[in-house]
């Protein structure tokens, strides 16, 4: 292929470092990877950051402070392409748990002196702040999607990545449905897949780590959670993890708490 | 009068994101700060109203690099809360999914992040243009790691099979043969580490620690055990809250650890090193010894050393509970809740872990106090870092900012684990 290196950048807001790590998780991968594009700026990884600007942005975490607010703008500019990595890029992640609370009792409940903390009232997903080219599901993303992501952008088309439900990983794998099967809570039917229908092979219910899959139907599935004995303040939790401010399953937990 | 400000905005090759401002006023340092930018995300406040099962899975979000390390501090709190204990085959497995994150997440560190610094390079990834032999026995080490953690997590970050009383499934005999093949070409490749990096360039430096870890009877402690401390001392983990008190610190708005009231002590690979080298492995402690480690290590440069030493450690414990490994009866035992509270520690690969929960009558979580190596460490690497830049001032800058940031990376420090660094903002003068 003619023409310059790719350039690849890889950006941090507020998170666990999983979704980054996942690159690095892809030990096959990695210096293969390397070859190809020039990992131009990846603070966890090296430590010449190069100028922009990017042909790649991969960007984990949400935004949460006034300062993460600007730099994500500044990302946007210096990028050409700009996709977000994990929940909490795509969806706010964990902390935007504080968006149903008051995040200054928050702040007062962990610090001493809470007046230090610049923090925001809410954790916004990337593309709240500026315009994204695509989503990555996932807390964490999965490593093979992520590679399908970068390639797929490197030869410029669209990435491949399905957004129907973990139900249908479920019966590709040959799992036995812990719903039906056990009358295990699973968040299987409204969740998107791309994990491999991970948890119901561990025997356990899906928790909806990868957030709603396209066409939802909570309604449905809330009832049958009933049945199986969920109350309602464990609905709402379980809505309530790593997606929370996703759409449907906002209204599914709202829905919960409606008749709580 | 002659003012120097040095500030190293991003520090690289670290987990999470920090920063270091040292200033110094006519050869002296009068501020020096390891500043943590690290939006806050606020875990203790908002575990709390969760019930008593769900801390596994939320708290593994603090940390992709240690997911297990967080559950399995989480998991023995609430255990202890509800008055059970995991023991048999059920904790050998928790060891044995430890002991993945140890290989993956030291493995990670040396080769990418660490070994960097003795070779000249920036990376992991730029070492490997003359080093790739080394940097693929790296790599190939840390997916021996991740193999065997998400074997048993299911995936190798925040893995799905850990709750509160063991398991969701545990695996069948056959499952582990195929991982234990993968653990025996990593010891090799552990042996060969040990022997890399004892042969780095080290600088002739020693500190004088206070070192604290776990220690548990028989064993180099890492899942479970008491808190030791270098001085002879210790204590049960049920007693930390009334020995290490977290605190803000005149002059700067960062939350230092206070053991017995002084800042300033170590955790991590060289305390437990320091602490608990008679029990490692025969293996491990013959390739320590044939790298020129004693049984105490003060070197912070020598970390490394004995982070590959822990990894034969981690290999060589990992097969010996496959080769003794009989299924359970069942994947978790029964743990109802009760009222009241439980503390629970684990040695991360970066040190220390402590969690402590109060669970109220409905079995939802009261109150939560997590406090992460990070934060325990921070006092001490400042101590470093005075150290090393009080005598330097006077070399050029950027030959300065590589020596701080290569005193910081010697410990690891995870600063996405900072669960509860504060947002520092200096009179910039
Ligand atoms: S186990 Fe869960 S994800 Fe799998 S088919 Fe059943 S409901 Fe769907
Ligand atoms: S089954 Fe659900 S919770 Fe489990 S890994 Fe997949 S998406 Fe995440």
């Amino acid at each position: 292929m003619a023409g310059p290196v790719p350039r690849l950048a890889v950006w941090k807001f507020a998170s666990c470092d999983g979704c980054q790590l996942t690159l690095l998780d892809c030990e096959d991968e990695l210096l293969s990877l390397a070859a190809e594009v020039e990992i131009a700026y990846f603070l966890e990884a090296s430590s010449a950051p190069g100028p922009g600007p990017y042909d790649l942005s991969l960007v984990e975490g949400s935004v949460t402070t006034p300062a993460d607010a600007e730099r994500i703008r500044h990302v946007r500019r210096v990028s050409r392409r700009l996709v977000t990595i994990g929940a909490c890029a795509t969806a706010g992640g964990i902390q935007a748990l504080r968006d149903f609370a008051d995040v200054r009792e928050f702040a007062s409940v962990v610090y001493a002196r809470p007046e230090y903390i610049a923090t925001l009232e809410r954790s916004t997903a990337i593309s709240a702040n500026v315009p994204v080219d695509f989503e990555l599901r996932g807390c964490p993303i999965d490593k093979r999607q992520l590679l399908e992501v970068i390639t797929a952008f490197l030869a410029g088309r669209r990435p491949v990545v399905p957004r129907h439900s973990v139900c249908v990983e479920c019966k590709a794998r040959g799992n036995v449905c812990v719903l039906v099967a056990h009358g295990t809570p699973c968040l299987g039917p409204v969740t998107q897949a791309g994990c491999g229908a991970l948890c119901p092979a561990y025997n356990r219910g899906c928790y909806g780590c990868f957030g709603p899959s396209e066409t939802t139907n909570t309604a449905a599935l809330n009832t049958r959670l009933r049945e199986l004995g969920m109350s309602d303040p464990e609905l709402v939790r379980v809505y309530r993890t790593f997606n929370a401010t996703e759409e449907p399953f906002l209204r599914a937990s709202e829905e919960a708490e409606g008749d709580a | 009068m002659t003012h120097k400000t040095i500030r190293v905005g991003g520090l690289t090759r670290v987990e999470g994101e920090g920063a270091l401002v040292v200033r110094a006023r006519d050869g002296r340092v009068v501020d020096l700060r390891l500043s943590i930018y690290e939006p806050p995300r606020f875990f203790e406040a908002l575990l709390r109203g969760r019930a008593y099962t769900e801390p596994p899975d939320i708290t593994a979000r603090i940390c992709g690099i240690c997911p297990v390390a967080y559950q399995m501090s989480a998991c023995q709190a609430i255990e202890a809360a509800c008055g059970v204990e995991v023991t048999g085959p059920l904790r050998d497995l928790r060891l044995l999914l430890y002991y993945g994150e140890w290989i993956e997440s030291h493995a990670l560190h040396i080769y990418l992040l660490h070994a960097p610094d003795f070779l000249g390079y920036d990376s992991g990834i730029a070492m490997a243009a003359d080093h790739r032999v080394h940097v693929e026995r790296g790599l190939a080490l840390k997916k021996a790691g991740n193999e065997l953690v998400a074997t048993l997590g299911g995936r190798a970050i925040h893995p799905v099979n850990v709750r509160v009383g063991g398991f969701h499934r545990v695996p069948r005999r056959q499952e582990l043969a195929g991982v234990a093949e993968r653990l025996r070409e990593a010891r090799e490749h552990a042996l060969a580490t040990v022997a890399w990096v004892g042969g780095f360039d080290f600088p002739d430096v020693e500190h004088d620690y206070r070192f604290l870890a776990l220690r548990h009877p028989g064993e180099y402690a890492i899942l479970s055990g008491s808190v030791a401390t270098g001085d002879g001392g210790g204590f049960p983990v049920e007693r930390w809250p009334e020995h290490v008190a977290e605190e803000q610190v005149p002059g700067t708005t960062a939350m230092h650890a206070r053991l017995d009231g002084a800042a300033g002590y170590l955790v991590g690979a060289m305390a437990r090193y320091s602490l608990n080298s008679g029990s490692l492995s025969p293996l491990a402690r013959a390739a320590a010894r044939d790298a020129g480690l004693g049984d105490v290590c003060r070197n912070p440069f020598r970390s490394i050393v004995v982070r590959a030493v822990e990894i034969v450690h981690a290999c060589d414990e990992a097969l010996r509970i496959i080769g003794g490994y009989t299924e359970p009866d069942a994947p978790a035992v029964p743990v109802e809740p009760r009222p009241g509270t439980g503390h629970g520690a684990s040695e991360a690969p970066r040190g220390t872990l402590y969690h402590r929960y109060r669970i109220d009558a409905d079995g939802l979580i009261a109150a939560a106090d997590i406090v992460p190596p990070t934060s325990q460490n921070q006092a001490r690497i400042e101590e470093d870092l005075r150290d090393l830049v009080e005598p330097r001032l006077g070399l050029p800058r950027e030959e300065l900012v590589a020596l701080c940031e290569r005193v910081v990376r010697n410990h690891d420090p995870c600063i996405s684990c900072a669960t509860h660094f504060l947002d520092l903002c200096l009179d910039a003068r």
